[in-house]
């Protein structure tokens, strides 16, 4: 058998030991990323779209792998991977509407590699997890040299695949508000084929007070360059008024080969008539 | 520490393996070029196709999305591997009787994923079929048949015939 060429650019591999370990790496190369589930960056390291010079292996970083619970917050560590999330009771409880989206993300062989941190700092504008953590007002952790920070997920996703992180940055962990009696929840997308980007997808959060919705929070994924708050939308889903003609003022969705921005701007409006249902419904 | 070779231990089919791998290769290229372990199949190489499909430590995983460098340590199995171990002699015998496989290209990353999916019990949906299979393409059979054999394993292990 002889020697194929090999798909990705030659780079440098090192197996972090430890948070501060990978901080340091990378710190000391310029043009180092973090490899944690891979099951985006390895592909694009197959097209050569990325080359960095070296890979720091973050997958031995236990600390990491753990789901917790403080107080009213639920902790989900950036290298729980997805298929863990989705089986994780502690997740189904404390964070039901990641539960709900997480079966939408690609599929089992993926899940099984892929982690929350990854998604999370990916940050691909039609992925489910960035809005979640959006809808749900959660925060992210980040350490770097000088120390740890959490970033609110209204302030992390920047622009098209650019965050809050910066280059000596590594994302630890997700913070979210754990699920309480009167929350609710609503999670619904549209894509050609199960486990696709979506084409729109919505997330959404709510607590439910006597027979109305209030801190109605919309994220909507597949229509921008990041996830998308709605804001006209979620005042009017309190206000108890119709929401799909606010939408309006709220999305701007761009032209592509999956589907035109007119056909994003009403499917948004049929998955919000969907997801309004599910927040008053009760159904969390 | 940061090295473009790294040495590698593991268990592919049971078996201990020791090599020293560049560190770009993906697990598929080094179980195919190798170890001459060719039933993996390299397709679309971005994780769209699924005909790579290998087992990492118990779970499915795509070959080309995994580097074998990140794979030291750990127990890798491959279609013949499972083949051979005779765990899924019906899945074959129901895909070889359906005409669930035409070229084959597909074929070992489906029996992995199908296998993943009956390994939880119970008789799924055909809807839970094609989700379960939705990250894994068949250019020649349109699915039809590669639902029905599933189907029918999932019924015949669950004690039950068609």
């Amino acid at each position: 058998m002889g020697e194929a060429p090999l798909k990705p650019a030659p780079f440098g591999f090192a197996k972090a030991r430890s948070v501060e370990h990978a901080i340091a790496l990378l710190s000391q190369h310029a043009d180092a990323r973090l490899l944690a589930g891979g099951q985006s960056l390895i592909a694009t390291l197959n097209m050569r779209l990325s080359a960095p010079k070296l890979l720091i292996d973050i997958n031995a970083l236990d600390d990491l792998k753990r789901v917790t619970r403080t107080g009213d917050m639920l902790t989900i560590g950036a290298l729980v991977r997805h298929a863990e999330a989705e089986h994780s009771d502690m997740i189904a409880r404390g964070a039901p509407l990641i539960a709900r989206a997480l079966p939408h993300i690609a599929h089992p062989a993926i899940r099984n590699r892929g982690t929350v941190g990854g998604s999370i700092a990916y940050a691909d504008p039609a992925a489910e997890l960035p809005a979640c953590l959006l809808a749900l007002g959660g925060e992210v952790e980040v350490a770097n040299a000088a120390g740890r920070r959490r970033v609110k997920a209204d302030d992390f996703f920047k622009d098209l695949f650019e965050t809050a992180l910066g280059p000596g940055d590594v994302l630890t962990a997700i913070h979210v508000p754990a699920a309480r009696a009167e929350s609710r929840y609503g999670f619904a997308e549209l894509a050609r084929r199960h486990g696709d980007y979506a084409l729109v997808g919505l997330a959404a959060a709510a607590r439910a007070d006597g027979t109305v919705v209030k801190d109605v929070r919309l994220a909507f994924f597949g229509v921008g360059p990041t996830p998308v708050r709605a804001r006209a939308a979620e005042a009017a889903v309190e206000r108890g008024e119709d929401a799909v003609a606010a939408l309006a003022q709220d999305l701007a969705p761009p032209d592509d080969v999956q589907a035109s921005a007119a056909a994003r701007r009403h499917l948004a409006g049929v998955l919000l008539r969907r997801v309004a249902l599910q927040l008053q419904g009760g159904r969390s | 520490m940061t090295e473009r070779f790294c040495d590698l231990a593991l268990t592919i089919n049971g078996e201990p393996v020791r090599e020293r791998v560049d560190a770009r290769k993906t697990l598929v290229d080094f179980l195919r070029d190798d170890l001459g372990l060719t039933g993996s199949h390299v397709g679309c190489e971005h994780g769209v196709c699924g005909a790579c499909t290998v087992r990492l430590d118990g779970a499915i995983v795509r070959g080309c999305l995994t580097l074998a460098v990140q794979c030291d340590g750990a127990s890798v199995e491959t279609i013949e591997g499972v083949a051979d171990s005779g765990a899924i002699a019906d899945l074959q015998q129901a895909f070889q009787a359906r005409n669930a496989l035409q070229c084959g290209f597909c074929t070992p990353g489906m029996l992995l994923t199908a296998q993943a999916l009956l390994a939880r019990g119970g008789v799924p949906s055909r809807e839970q079929i094609r989700e379960h299979l939705s990250g894994n393409y068949c250019r020649c059979t349109g699915y039809h048949a590669i639902v029905d054999a599933i189907e029918a394993v999932a019924q015949a292990r669950a004690g039950r015939t068609t």
